[in-house]
């Protein structure tokens, strides 16, 4: 695998940074290197919030984003702020209620609507999306990202989080 | 490195790892207060202890946090806090007295950005110095600081071991870009670590040192020895003096259980120094920033190699002065205003020009940064 | 010649004390060494905790597990020696300026928590060590080398204050009142839970001075005639420890 330097963003409180750890285990499970990283502070109470993955294989280097190789955006102020200055060929997934900012590769994807109609909770946003990116990007096999995601949300809610992932791969 | 691919890695973040690596080092007590951005240290001993039977409570305040450690080890229990910026400064007066009183604790100061409350949630190695002078009056110190999660972990059990050995307080210097780092790291068997423990005798004073030994012997409390302990100046029975002689012998011992035994725990790695022209003197959060500038200034063609301490204090002043020998130039880069720089200052006295990369904003250092100075 | 009591519970080479002609501290001291005696637990499992000031000399002096610590901190330290090892009976001693000035909260949270130490405040209204400046205790009005013109602070009543904040035991006794005040530390040390007794001590040197209360021997008769010995409250709460201890047998804990 080519050395992908992720940015997960979006707002406080729609699992972001969670996301971006399940990634990151399921990177390990799967055999890669990877390591996680977030912003805190005040950006971390409702307001932007920004976290980091990074995959290769072997010796993972320096720990931060340089050049994003992938987005992920769930508000408009994430993918304004962070699609900036950002290459060409960076993927940048944003949720389709989004206003794609042009001259950028992005890919639409109905994320927030499809865990609200189709799951029935919004808070699934962030799993829907873990499935839309992996069937993007093809990252891990679905089976181990599946168990990443089960190693982290609570217990009880296996199932709707499992339903969750495989609504965000068929998007 | 085939071998280790395939062994099982956890993803931890790097105060997690301090956490995994006390109790793999035998902690079974820890006392803590709430600071960000070291709070996941207490949570996850919150956590852990009571899994293997050790106790975790949370203090009024930073001081009482570092008067209950001490209090724990004194009772014959590995102990061990963490902080960060202004609860590494409240603690001072107790690390000095546990120091002066040889109670063996470790201390997590993940570290920064300041002064005063700063920036909170951004990285910083501002602490370097007051890790070294922070507490009142001449005493000895001993901090080491990670680079990586995984060394987080072994680091945090070499710190154990050089309390235990050394009857002090340890200081792991960490920071917020590795304590808030989430990597994966192989824990190991436990049967496979080294892991040191306080010598006791109790058939000599408490505060004695055989010849040939290098910190005082005295069993923990409750076992029958019944002594003293003290932060005023004491005799080898613990008990106070006001005598210049002992005042003078005591401080002097202390000091000497580091200046005679440097080369037992001073730790650091080199890499490209066979070659290398320029050599980068990075640390802790900064020390990965370092090693992708120097793949870059190599893949131009420049021979700039890595100079990490490992062990900030006591500072590795001797092997410094020899890579300052072969180098044209050194560049150092740390999250702060010029802190270990003036060691290094002192250790080379101008034998090499040095460049200095500080940064104060509370943003990371990038490779790119160190890069434009190689 | 000193009697067996003192023989056995203090350390003759560290003698003599610090302690003023007239100061109630040595009194107290005693008083601690019979109730000690009188519970017939075995001096290697008792750990006296003390800060710094007149008081914390105490922990030199008597023949136990002894740790004399930094200002104030007696009560964390203490904590950290019990969560460490419950099976020792610890036993802060301090002053008044000692524990709730400095130390204030590390008192009114131990007192919160209920953990199973006994406090016993060596309680004479002035910082001595220093040289006589008023404490939380001071009573309006009263002369000190800092309140040169009378003090105008409030005073604490620290074993009420005590009460306020948690604590399961509480007494008041003095150096005059050595029966009383030697049952009472006797019963806080049994108590399981956290205890303090406020005693009443003298400092002739600087308080009794600066005010005017006469000597040792006129200190000694105004604790005879102003105070009653008094315990104000014995009650059985969750400790800390027992409490903590729950959730490591809930986990099988290191088993």
């Amino acid at each position: 695998m080519n050395r992908q330097e992720m940015r997960f963003t979006g707002s406080g409180g729609q699992g972001i940074i969670l996301a971006s750890v399940i990634l990151a285990e399921a990177a390990l499970i799967a055999g890669h290197t990877a390591v996680q990283s977030q912003t805190y502070g005040p950006e971390a109470r409702g307001g932007v919030c920004k976290a980091e993955v990074i995959i290769c294989e072997g010796d993972i280097g320096f720990t931060k984003v340089v050049k994003p190789t992938f987005l992920l955006a769930l508000t408009q102020s994430s993918l304004d702020r962070y699609s900036k200055g950002v290459d060409k060929d960076c993927i940048i997934i944003a949720d389709s209620s989004l206003v794609a900012p042009k001259g950028y590769n992005i890919v639409s994807k109905p994320i927030i609507q499809t865990a609200k109609e189709k799951i029935g909770k919004a808070f699934v946003s962030n799993i829907v999306a873990l499935g839309a990116i992996n069937a993007h990007l093809k990252l891990v096999p679905p089976d181990v990202l599946k168990e990443a995601v089960l190693k982290y949300v609570p217990k009880g809610t296996d199932e709707i989080n499992t339903k969750a992932l495989e609504a965000g791969a068929a998007l | 490195m085939a071998a280790k691919q395939k062994e099982k890695r956890v993803l931890l973040q790097g105060n997690e790892a301090c956490v995994e690596g006390a109790i793999a080092a035998g902690m079974r007590f820890f006392a803590g207060y709430p600071i960000t951005p070291s709070t996941e240290v207490a949570e996850q001993a919150a956590i852990r202890l009571p899994q293997v039977g050790g106790r975790f409570i949370q203090m009024e305040d930073e001081i009482a946090a570092m008067a209950a450690i001490i209090g724990g080890s004194a009772a014959g229990v590995k102990s061990m806090t963490a902080t960060s910026g202004p609860g590494f400064s409240l603690k001072q007066e107790n690390l000095g007295y546990a120091a002066f009183a040889e109670v063996p604790c470790v201390l997590i100061n993940v570290q920064r950005s300041g002064p005063s409350t700063g920036l909170p949630t951004s990285p910083s190695q501002g602490d370097i110095m007051q890790a070294r002078w922070g507490t009142h009056g001449d005493h000895p110190v001993i901090a080491l600081a990670p680079a990586t999660v995984e060394e987080c972990y072994h680091l945090t059990i070499r710190c154990f071991n050089l309390s235990e050995k050394y009857r002090m307080p340890v200081f792991l210097m960490t920071d917020e870009i590795i304590g808030h780092l989430r990597e994966g790291i192989v824990i190991p068997d436990p049967k496979t670590l080294k892991i040191e423990n306080r010598k006791i005798n109790k058939k000599i004073p408490p505060f004695a040192v055989p010849k040939g030994e290098i910190a005082p012997q005295s069993a923990p409390f409750g076992q029958g020895q019944r002594y003293n302990i003290t932060g005023l100046v004491h005799r080898e029975d613990g008990f106070p003096t006001n005598s210049t002689t002992i005042a003078g012998e005591l401080c002097t011992r202390l000091m000497k259980k580091i200046e005679d035994n440097v080369d037992d725990i001073i730790e650091y790695e080199e890499r490209h120094l066979e070659d290398a022209e320029v050599i980068v003197i990075a640390y802790g959060g900064t020390t990965r920033a370092a090693t992708k500038a120097i793949e870059l200034a190599r893949a131009k063609g420049k021979k700039a190699g890595l100079f990490r301490p490992i062990t900030i204090w006591p500072f590795p002043a001797k092997r410094i002065q020899e890579i300052a020998k072969k180098a044209k130039k050194f560049v150092v880069a740390e999250h702060n205003y010029g802190q270990l720089v003036h060691e290094i200052r002192l250790a080379t006295k101008d034998a090499v020009p040095i460049e200095f990369l500080g940064k104060v904003d509370g943003t990371i250092i990038m490779p790119n940064e160190i890069e434009e100075l190689i | 010649m000193a009697s067996p009591i003192i023989k056995k519970y203090i350390r003759e080479g560290t003698l003599p004390h610090i302690w003023c002609g007239g100061c109630g501290h040595g009194i107290i001291m005693r008083n601690l060494a019979v109730a000690i005696e009188n519970l017939g637990i075995d001096r290697d499992k008792v750990c006296l905790v003390s800060g710094i000031g007149c008081s914390s000399r105490i922990a030199g002096y008597m023949d136990f597990n002894t740790l004399h610590t930094t200002h104030g901190r007696a009560v964390a330290f203490a904590t950290g020696v019990k969560v460490a090892n419950p099976d020792m009976t610890v036993i802060v001693a301090a002053g008044d300026g000692d524990i709730s000035a400095i130390g204030g909260n590390h008192l009114i949270h131990a007192a919160r928590r209920n953990i199973d130490l006994t406090v016993i405040v060596m309680n004479n209204d002035i910082y001595g060590m220093t040289g006589g400046q008023f404490s939380p205790t001071t009573p309006m009005g009263d002369l000190a080398t800092t309140a040169p013109y009378g003090n105008v602070d409030r005073p604490f009543d620290i074993a009420k204050l005590s009460v306020g904040a948690g604590a399961t035991y509480a007494a008041k006794g003095s150096a005059y009142h050595v029966k009383d005040t030697t049952k009472f530390i006797q019963e806080g040390i049994a108590h399981k839970g956290f205890a303090i007794i406020d005693c009443v001590s003298s400092c002739p040197t600087y308080y009794g001075r600066k005010n005017k209360k006469g000597g040792a021997v006129e200190m000694m008769e105004l604790q005879k005639k102003n105070f009653v010995p008094e315990r104000l409250l014995e009650r059985l709460e969750p400790e800390w420890i027992e409490e903590y201890d729950k959730t490591i047998r809930a986990m099988k804990g290191g088993k």
